[in-house]
């Protein structure tokens, strides 16, 4: 557009997004609930205090809609709706609770718990405990894939099932680098790593899913190690894995010899001693160390993410010698 | 994009293949050798290399077709040319049944394992070729990681191929500079075995007899030129009627002939039956531009061939009902997505196309109408789910083939996010009689909600698999009739109706209507028209087992009730099949329904929402599998 | 930044120095805005451009001259922005005439085609910003690059806007800070004018204190005075001149040579080994409490999270006693007494950011005079208000001016200067964790030198400039052209890379010209101080 013909630039001072979105009626377990067009049916559950479990949803991330937890019922679907991803519109009719949602919810809860190890997802055992959920129903754990087995899944093809165990993701841990490992034997799949490592924030692309069905796997190319592949180690993807498959080294350095207790962390939010970006680092630390850093989600300039030298880069603050450098294998490493 | 390339370098035969599908690079930066003074001042890339990211599949493809496998190196250049991060590509890459990212012999025969196939003698031909000539690809004690010679042919077992009136089927591919795909019929382990020792494939046209039983019969409407009229030539097609519907089209105008498309009430024939005329009407409304169409011919679903019969006999009916649907709905560009598995359509509609741009009816200026509409051909990979409405813009965009949450529908945000029509070929098929006879006239045939005929296809223990048209309210019993009912003296024993995301009928329904309305009220399906029969001599707990292990093996692996229900399902089928039901077989069907339920309810598409029909049918319907306390009453 | 329509990023490669707002920039690309990138190496930030524009290095006034030209003659300029909000445009109207696109494309060696369709595409956009880095301030010509850049801007408009403006990326947590708390030669705090008797005398009263009404010295003019012997004592807190600074034996030289060197510091840096006392300090970011600014004008708090260790001491601590023993007690005050009293004596700047509000905000962008104000997302909008608010922005002449030191057959190559991803200025702080991506330092350079000199990546190579000699590990860099190398400061105790540059400073802002030396780079007989970790990326 030519300048000259754009009177509307004179003074524009407002982000676009600002206009005021109409608001929409609907029901809600039989409440009447009133939000702003575009709202999801979890946000709208969340802002009048109904729960509605998630596991691959996060508020930072495109909803993926993948995990199948916050499964609802609507009127008029004739399959459950992802509340996380749906957004309400007028005269919709919403069921949060009924024996249809538990079910599901129930089954994704069991298919889980039965083929991943979810022992360092927060809050999950009081989840299989709500819904009633028994993973041992489908029989025991098989034994966990060799090393590289599960990464070099050929598409549409799978061995018969053995009928004494129930098939699961287990594999070794894969630590392949000083800052932090990937256990994908507690990989749900849900996308999130890849959102964040890709569009919706990083933009690095390092990892995608690989391979399909229950051979679905995250990658990076070829199934390279970390320090062979286009990782920068921004940990962007640890701070939204909900399951702890993706970890910083010091934690799990830390939780392999027992030293890790959350009860003993606090956590102070300062800003980031590098660029000016001003990224706000949330400090972990226990027993006056610090073992991990973040960033809050609702901050408007990280939006949770950092870099490299934010995530990792405060090591040179712990006991520091005379020589100027961080002493070696220091309190987390 | 800053991407970082694999450090392989790709060979000169990647090279080519690649630079031929996409031209010489442009520059230094997209993949091209250093030394071009601009380049050291100036790149251009960004967006405009981003929005290739859709040639990434046919880029796979070409290097799968050249050299039998997809490198590191070859890989790497793909990426470079197309601004596509290399682990994504490697996604998309290992989602793809037909693209092989491990060394793979240049030659493979892929020998149909499925249900239809094995109806009729599959197990017994691949047992054959195992013990003569060895365990198929992939290897799975060691994950596939093989030292191999790629000169020496291997073979690997395949999803239904489409051939199911042809039995036992299989599908030759052979990278090179000529590569070679051939789909062959009534394999025998003598031709599997010259094969695999180098044998030229044989020729074939994909003789029309075997497959369009009926031919000739001037009742056929959508089989009318099948086997009767050359599917090479234009002029042939348009001595036989050809070409007029399109030229009507033109005159009546986008809006008259949706009119008469909505009074046909022609519903879709992939499986979805939504009405077509609905659809069009929605796309056309739609504001956002471009509109796309697809022409959804990546069949697969198994037991399903009667596309194949269409595209490769009837080639250029496709096409011009393909330019009425786009120009009704307002499309420039459409795209005929096609299962990998049909070579000789891919030829054929191939061919329709440059003759039929040559002859005006597609192009810039069609009729000479100031009309604007062309069609472009992309090719599955060997994955079923691409099938879906909303994979298959996934797989179009060069990405992996994982279905989209509805809502948002495919008529307001679908190929690249634009208005889009998908229609079944089948389904556009129907469009040229209902241009030139109105739309009133076409739903005179039928029942009053299920208009028109349908194709159905015939396979497994029939006298004469092929494919039929009916109308719409045939029984099913006059439809078995018609293909000469079970031969040799058997009995039936049931029917799989609708695919493997359909159900299984059994002996004493043979009254149900095939109509959209009788079958649902039956609790079944017409899908995509599949009537597989199955006489006493076939193990059905067999085919149920290779039911649940397709839709393991094809499920996308996106959503966790279908990625792995899936499994659970098929674990606990093979528990009562080996006789060791945790807890009985009632327990075992208990939980399986548990499972099922909450596939159908809880994942993203038709797949894993299907996934347990064929199982529940086989259990509710067939009473295949006897509890305890069934067996005592 | 992710509303905008076009973006010049020029002179930065943001996506390895600032990488959080680079996630922004790429938001904004993703909602459709469009990138160009002008930088001498096609950096990883330039492969996301929709045009990279390789301009040769301190061609950038050329380019910006050439672009404004190419505006004004194709009518675009914003003819009712200048006529209302600026002053002095016929003088620059005048001084671009010369830079015609074909003396522009010989000057920076940008196709004329790519210079044109660049500047119509800013000048058309809606909205569109420029944002630089030290590719355009380490120059002896750095205000005038930044004025060719703000002269683009009011040139089309595209600045007082929502999504428009000229935006630097500051490369230090608080370097914007330092400047808002009169921590420059020329300011006081608040960026009061410290040569206004008013201002001067608001602040003597209330510090009882007597301020001289003159500018201080730059850090270049600071070691101009230590060599000439008039400045003998020097205060260092938190900054590694020995490392940093451009023509590393010579400020050696000089600060061995002070009387007295003072160096408060977290680490004994190599300037701490170089003082005569080393005060040691906390890690304020984390081990005190205070204010950082950012780049976007935002004053954010720093709150302790750990302690110190052993015998450092806060900061503000140090100050106060140091204070105190040259006689002048002012107590301990908290970091937020402090930043209480700059809220009283630069109230229309931060008077309404309490630290409560920081808190409870977030941070808050100054200007922010009162506490209901919201903070200022942008500046200079007082240019739309009619009448106008203030005076007139002002055009400024700017011509272009190449490098000091140009290649000759003795030094045949162009050694420019930057940062990588993971490591950060002379690497104090990122030395302290180890992550795949540390190679060492490396001599980048293009594949055609490589080739030429037969030399691969890994293998040492001598460089050699009219002031320094080092050798290091030499990595070949497709997105380098033939005749330019590329060296960081990180790893100064491995590689010496400031013994190369060039003390050539910008008289406007004492900013050295570590973007362009001339060098010559030769096989090494003997090995690489330190070997090269990296492989080669293609």
């Amino acid at each position: 557009m030519n300048p000259q013909m754009a009177p509307s630039r004179k003074g524009e001072s407002e982000p676009r997004r600002a206009s005021a979105r109409p608001a929409v009626e609907l029901a809600i377990d039989g409440r009447t609930v009133s939000v702003p067009e575009g709202t999801t049916i979890l946000g709208a559950c969340r802002g009048i205090g109904i729960e509605i479990p998630t596991l691959c949803y996060l508020e930072t991330l495109r909803p993926v809609n993948v995990c199948r937890l916050c499964m609802v019922e609507v009127d008029g679907s004739r399959v459950l709706v992802p509340s996380c991803s749906r957004p309400v519109e007028a005269g919709m009719k919403v069921h949060t609770g009924t024996e249809r949602v538990r079910h599901t919810r129930k089954l994704v809860l069991e298919l889980l718990a039965s083929s991943v190890d979810l022992s360092t997802t927060p809050g999950i055992d009081a989840l299989l405990q709500e819904y009633g959920c028994r993973p041992e129903r489908f029989g025991p754990r098989a034994a966990a894939a060799d090393a590289g087995v599960r990464d070099g899944a050929v598409a549409g093809h799978h061995e018969p099932p053995d009928p004494r165990t129930a098939a699961t993701v287990a594999q070794p841990v894969k630590v392949d680098n000083d800052l932090y490992v990937r256990d994908y034997g507690k990989c749900i799949l849900c996308y999130k790593c890849v959102e964040a490592c890709g569009p919706d924030h990083q933009n690095t692309f390092a990892i995608a899913v690989a391979g399909r069905g229950f051979e679905a796997r995250i990658s990076t190319e070829m199934a390279v190690t970390l320090p062979d592949s286009a990782c920068v180690y921004c940990g962007n993807c640890i701070a939204v894995c909900p399951t702890g498959a993706l970890m910083v080294r010091s934690e799990f350095d830390m939780r392999a010899a027992g030293t890790w207790d959350e009860a003993r962390q606090t956590k102070t939010d300062t800003i980031c001693p590098y660029c000016g970006v001003g990224c706000t680092l949330t400090l972990h630390v226990q027993d006056g160390q610090i073992v991990k850093a973040s960033s809050p989600l609702a901050n408007d300039i990280t939006r949770g993410n950092l870099c490299i030298k934010g995530r990792f880069g405060w090591r040179f603050v712990q006991p520091r010698e005379r020589d100027g450098r961080a002493r070696e294998g220091d309190a987390c490493a | 994009m800053d991407i970082r390339l694999p450090e392989a370098e790709p060979s000169d035969e990647e090279r080519i293949a690649i630079d031929a599908l996409l031209g010489p690079p442009e520059s230094a930066w997209d993949g091209g050798s250093r030394g071009r003074s601009r380049d050291s001042h100036v790149s251009y890339g960004g967006r405009a290399a981003r929005e290739r990211r859709h040639l990434l599949l046919p880029a796979l493809q070409a290097l799968q077709a050249r050299v039998g496998w997809i490198s590191e190196g070859g890989l790497g250049y793909v990426c470079a040319r197309l601004s596509v991060p290399p682990a994504d590509a490697w996604g998309v890459a290992t989602f793809y049944a037909l693209l092989a990212t491990e060394p793979r012999p240049r030659r493979v025969v892929h020998v149909c394992d499925d249900i239809a196939c094995r109806a009729r003698g599959a197990r017994a031909l691949t047992a054959a070729i195992e013990s003569e000539c060895g365990a198929p690809l992939p290897h799975a004690e060691n994950g596939g990681h093989i030292a191999l010679d790629r000169e020496r042919p291997a073979w690997m077992r395949s999803p239904c191929l489409g051939l199911c009136d042809a039995v036992p089927a299989a599908l030759v591919t052979e990278a090179g500079t000529s590569p070679i795909e051939r789909q062959l019929g009534n394999v025998t382990i003598g031709l599997v075995r010259s094969l695999l020792a180098g044998a030229a494939p044989p020729k074939t046209d994909g003789a029309a007899e075997a497959m369009v039983p009926q031919r000739g019969d001037p009742a056929l409407r959508l089989l009318a030129r099948a086997g009767s009229v050359d599917p090479t030539r234009l002029d042939a097609y348009r001595a036989a009627g050809g070409g007029k519907a399109l030229a009507r089209a033109l005159e009546l105008g986008p809006e008259r002939v949706i009119a008469e498309v909505v009074e046909s009430k022609l519903v879709g024939r992939g499986g979805a039956a939504f009405p077509t005329g609905r659809k069009w009407d929605a796309v056309r409304r739609q504001p956002a531009t471009p509109h796309y169409l697809i022409c959804n011919a990546d069949e697969s679903e198994p037991g399903t061939f009667k596309d194949r019969v269409l595209l490769t006999h009837d080639p250029f009916a496709v096409v011009e009902s393909m330019a009425i649907a786009g120009f009704a709905t307002g499309c420039e560009k459409g795209y005929l997505y096609l299962r990998a598995e049909y070579p000789l359509a891919h030829e054929r509609i191939g061919n329709a196309l440059s003759q039929m741009r040559r002859a005006g009816m597609l192009g810039e200026n069609i009729l000479g109408r100031g009309v604007r509409f062309d069609i472009e051909i992309r090719r599955g990979a060997g994955a079923y789910i691409c099938g879906e409405e909303t994979a298959i813009f996934e797989s179009i965009e060069g990405k992996r083939g994982e279905p989209r949450n509805k809502p948002p529908y495919p008529v307001q945000h679908g190929l690249f996010g634009k208005p889009t029509v998908v229609n079944n070929v089948e389904t556009l098929a129907n469009i040229p009689r209902i241009v030139l006879e109105g739309g009133a006239a076409f739903a005179r045939t039928g029942t009053a909600q299920s208009t028109g005929t349908r194709l159905f296809c015939l396979s497994g223990n029939v006298a004469r698999p092929g494919v039929y048209e009916v109308a719409c309210g045939t029984t099913l019993g006059a439809l078995l009739e018609l293909a000469g009912g079970v031969p040799n003296g058997r009995r039936l024993a049931a029917i799989l109706l609708g695919g493997a995301a359909g159900a299984f009928v059994r002996p004493d329904e043979l009254g149900l209507r095939l109509t959209h309305e009788d079958t649902r009220a039956a609790g079944v399906t017409l899908g995509s028209g599949v009537v597989m029969v199955f006489d006493e001599t076939v193990d059905l707990h067999d085919a149920v087992l290779r039911i649940a292990a397709f839709f393991r093996d094809e499920s996308c692996g996106q959503c966790v009730p279908c990625r792995v229900g899936t499994v659970r399902q098929e674990e606990a089928l093979h528990r009562i099949a080996g006789g060791c039901a945790r807890g009985g077989v009632a327990a075992e069907l208990a939980l399986i329904d548990e499972i099922g339920v909450a596939m159908r309810d809880g994942s993203i598409c038709g797949l894993g929402q299907t996934a347990y029909a064929a199982v529940e049918s086989a259990v509710k319907r067939l009473r295949l599998f006897p509890t305890a306390e069934r067996k005592k009453s | 930044m992710e509303e905008t329509d076009v973006i010049f990023l020029w002179g930065s490669n943001a996506r390895e120095a600032h990488p959080i707002w680079f996630h922004h920039l790429l938001k904004g690309v993703r909602n459709g805005a469009r990138l160009y990138v002008m930088d001498p190496r096609r950096t990883a930030s330039a492969h996301w451009a929709d045009v990279w524009m390789g301009l040769e290095i301190g061609s950038d006034i050329a380019l910006s001259n050439t672009m404004a030209r190419e505006i004004i003659h194709a009518g675009l300029a914003h003819k009712d922005f200048i006529a209302r909000a600026t002053e002095g445009f016929d003088a620059y109207r005048a001084s671009v005439e010369s830079y015609t696109l074909d003396h522009g494309e010989r000057i920076t060696g940008i196709p004329a085609a790519a210079i044109r369709e660049a500047a119509h595409a800013f000048a058309r956009a809606d909205r569109a910003m420029i944002c630089w880095t030290l590719g355009i301030t380490e120059h002896h010509t750095a205000v005038d690059n930044v004025l060719a850049l703000i002269n683009l801007c009011l040139l089309t408009g595209h600045v007082g806007r929502w999504g428009c403006g000229a935006n630097p990326l500051r490369g230090q947590n608080n370097v914007q800070g330092g400047g808002d708390m009169g921590a420059i030669p020329n300011r006081l705090p608040g960026f009061q004018d410290i040569l206004d008797p008013a201002t001067r005398g608001r602040f003597e009263r209330l510090w009882g204190v007597t301020l001289e009404p003159r500018h201080g010295k730059n850090l270049s003019e600071m070691l101009h005075a230590i060599e000439h012997g008039e400045m003998t004592s020097l205060f260092v807190i938190g900054e590694n001149p020995a490392q940093s600074d451009a023509d590393q034996r010579r400020v050696e030289r000089g600060l061995a040579g002070l009387d007295n060197l003072v160096v408060q510091e977290i680490f004994l840096t190599r300037t701490a080994q170089l003082a005569h006392v080393v005060l040691p300090a906390a890690a304020t970011w984390c081990e005190g409490e205070g204010t950082v600014t950012n780049s976007e004008r935002r004053v954010q708090r720093i709150k302790k999270t750990v302690d110190p260790p052993g015998d450092a001491r806060d900061e503000l601590w140090i100050i106060s006693e140091i204070a105190r023993r040259l006689g002048r007690d002012f107590g301990h005050p908290t970091a937020e007494d402090v930043w209480n009293e700059f809220r009283t004596v630069a109230p229309h700047f931060a008077g309404g950011m309490s630290y409560a509000r920081l808190e409870a905000l977030g941070g808050i962008q100054w200007p922010c005079p009162d506490e209901s104000h919201p903070g200022s997302l942008f500046l200079h909008g007082r240019l739309w208000e009619t009448p106008r608010g203030g005076r007139a922005a002002p055009f400024s002449v700017v011509a272009h001016d190449p490098p000091v030191e140009r290649p000759d057959a003795e030094y045949p190559f162009v050694l420019t200067t930057g940062r990588r991803l993971e490591s950060y200025n002379t690497g104090v702080q990122t030395g302290g964790y180890d992550s795949p991506l540390h190679f060492g330092e490396s001599l980048d350079l293009s594949p055609e030198d490589a080739e030429r000199l037969g030399v691969a990546t890994g293998d040492a190579v001598r460089v050699t400039s009219r002031r320094g000699s080092l050798v290091a590990p030499a990595r070949v860099d497709r997105c380098l052209r033939a005749g330019m190398v590329f060296m960081t400061l990180h790893f100064p105790d491995e590689v010496t890379t400031n013994v190369l540059t060039i003390d050539a400073v910008d008289p406007k802002s004492g900013t050295a010209e570590f973007k362009a030396c001339a060098v010559r780079v030769e096989r090494a007989a003997a090995a690489a101080e330190t070997p090269f970790a990296g492989a080669g990326r293609r």
